[in-house]
């Protein structure tokens, strides 16, 4: 006996949308939006990683940092005027993240609603690590901590903040047992995004192959780990007072002489007129 | 194997285990977990058949069975699927619901059973889930439009014998939705990269490539949630089918998009 086929009607989580041109067609899949969450990742990495090597100059001495504070500013040498390459690179990062954030929020909603009604009982998770499973609070944190990271040793919130005098900014601010503990906690919630991200990244961008996929797990964590060596050694050097504040005169093309320790910069106007 | 009827070969080593089972009357009605006792289950019995047993006993008692979806009963249908003890087809990996048995499980157990959960696979009733979503992917890729003619010779198109295994492994799937139950993100991204490699690594496949996999990702993405490479998909599937399909996947989208898929003779969006 011939029975009517019912088509069962499960509703779409989605509304249908009228076609739009295909940068904004391929953004709105989910697929594409992962996509370009996986290449800011990388271009974010490429950051942090080249934000490490500079930084690592600290242990150079004051007068290395400075001059690379001051490169930074000055690339790419005669080509450009003045800090426009650094604003160029600053927007670049700033949409970045900008892009990374919106697609993981909008990524986030999309698959709540997927998941309307989550299970009664509790999951037991076989593959899912910690790190996938908190990459969105790792993620605030991380951005929290740019915008904290930003005022403090950008903008010159921190204390006796002196505008290209890079190292005794940073040594002065850390030196502040809170404020490297918030350093050393910002860096873990880093490494923790990372150790899924740098892996997550490969599959997003179609990038498997039996000859790498072994390696990329191990270049997720092993990147991950150099961040927070790298970060953390910073904050803890400080606090360790194996770096200190310079004192006396050091004679360098960009900052005035500086009192040491926690005396009160005097120098400020010199400063800030040569760096705006 | 039937369930027990007290036969000698099974009186001695039978297991007593409580089974909590999601109740729910309806698609809407609310639901609840339900306790019941087992005092004679034997170990050779399938979890479907210790299901069995369970509504055996209800029905004695004249209470409502347990609604549940099965239908082979050899692990390759992909009707059974439920969460057991928080993991889609049970502790056993590899293992359709129909294939695990009571033995990988000790007598005393408390084992927790409730049904897959997304929403795009509503609940009909207590553990059997609406999965037609599914036939929504695959309608909207699952065919190809050049007239066929006849059936060709078996051999006359080449084919590799690396690209026919893998192009298995993906064909593999029986489409259970363990992928979208074991998914924290309820997303289907294993199901369809599966169904769209075992077209896409063949020749005969190549014809509509592009356009499959970019209407197919679409109609994924309408009712479904996105990867976000836990790898859970992988660790429940019943075919241990791998997340280098969803890799695939996600470089074929990229790809159709970059395609004259108009001079290719395609539908171009």
């Amino acid at each position: 006996m011939a029975q009517a086929v019912q088509r069962s009607t499960v509703a779409k989580i989605r509304k249908d949308r009228r076609k739009a041109p295909w940068p904004v067609e391929f953004y709105r899949s989910a697929v594409g939006k992962k996509w370009v969450m996986a290449l800011s990742g990388l271009m974010l990495m490429g950051f942090v990683v080249s934000h490490l090597v500079g930084n690592l100059k600290l242990y150079l001495g004051r007068e290395e940092i400075n001059l690379y504070g001051e490169a930074l500013r000055d690339m790419p040498g005669h080509l450009l005027p003045r800090t426009v390459l650094l604003w160029v690179v600053r927007i670049g990062l700033g949409a970045a993240f900008a892009v990374h954030i919106h697609a993981a929020v909008t990524l986030t909603q999309t698959n709540r609603k997927a998941r309307s009604k989550n299970y009664q009982s509790p999951r037991d998770y076989l593959a899912a690590n910690y790190a996938s499973r908190t990459m969105r609070y790792s993620g605030v944190i991380v951005l929290a901590y740019l915008i904290f990271h930003l005022a403090d040793l950008t903008w010159g919130a921190g204390p006796h903040h002196l505008r290209g005098d890079a190292y005794n900014n940073l040594v002065y601010s850390l030196q502040r047992p809170l404020i490297a503990s918030v350093y050393v906690i910002a860096n873990l919630a880093l490494g923790l995004h990372l150790t899924h991200g740098a892996w997550s990244m490969f599959q997003s961008l179609g990038v498997n192959n039996p000859r790498i996929n072994a390696f990329r797990r191990h270049f997720a964590r092993g990147f991950a780990a150099l961040v927070v060596v790298g970060n953390v050694s910073f904050p803890l050097l400080v606090q360790l007072h194996v770096v200190e504040p310079t004192c006396g005169k050091v004679r360098t093309p960009i900052a005035d002489e500086r009192p040491c320790a926690t005396a009160i910069p005097e120098a400020h106007e010199t400063a800030e007129g040569n760096h705006p | 194997m039937s369930p027990a009827n007290g036969d000698a070969q099974t009186t001695n080593a039978n297991m007593k285990i409580k089974v909590t089972v999601w109740r729910q009357a309806g698609p809407n009605a609310q639901g609840a977990f339900k306790d019941y006792d087992l005092d004679d289950i034997s170990p050779e019995m399938s979890f479907l058949e210790m299901l069995d047993t369970l509504n055996e006993m209800l029905n004695d008692r004249g209470e409502e069975p347990v609604a549940f979806d099965h239908d082979c009963r050899e692990g390759i249908c992909g009707s059974c699927g439920m969460m057991i003890d928080g993991v889609p087809h049970g502790p056993e990996r590899g293992t359709a619901t129909c294939q695990l048995h009571m033995r990988k499980f000790s007598s005393g157990a408390h084992i927790k059973i409730e049904p897959f959960r997304a929403s795009s696979f509503p609940i009909n009733k207590d553990l059997s889930v609406d999965r037609s979503a599914f036939d929504r992917i695959i309608e909207s890729g699952g065919y190809i439009s050049a007239p066929t003619g006849t059936a060709p010779d078996a051999n006359l198109i080449p084919i590799p014998k690396g690209v026919a295994d893998v192009s298995m492994d993906a064909a593999q799937c029986i489409g259970c939705g363990a992928c979208v139950a074991a998914c924290p993100n309820g997303a289907a991204q294993l199901f369809t990269s599966a169904k769209l490699a075992h077209l896409n690594l063949m020749p005969q496949g190549q014809a509509e490539r592009w356009d499959r996999t970019v209407n197919m990702v679409d109609t994924m993405e309408s009712y479904f949630g996105s990867c976000t490479n836990h790898g859970e998909c992988e660790a429940a599937c019943p075919k241990e089918i791998s997340i280098d399909f969803i890799a695939l996947m996600n470089k074929d989208f990229v790809k159709a998009q970059l395609k004259q898929r108009r001079l290719a003779g395609q539908l171009f969006p």
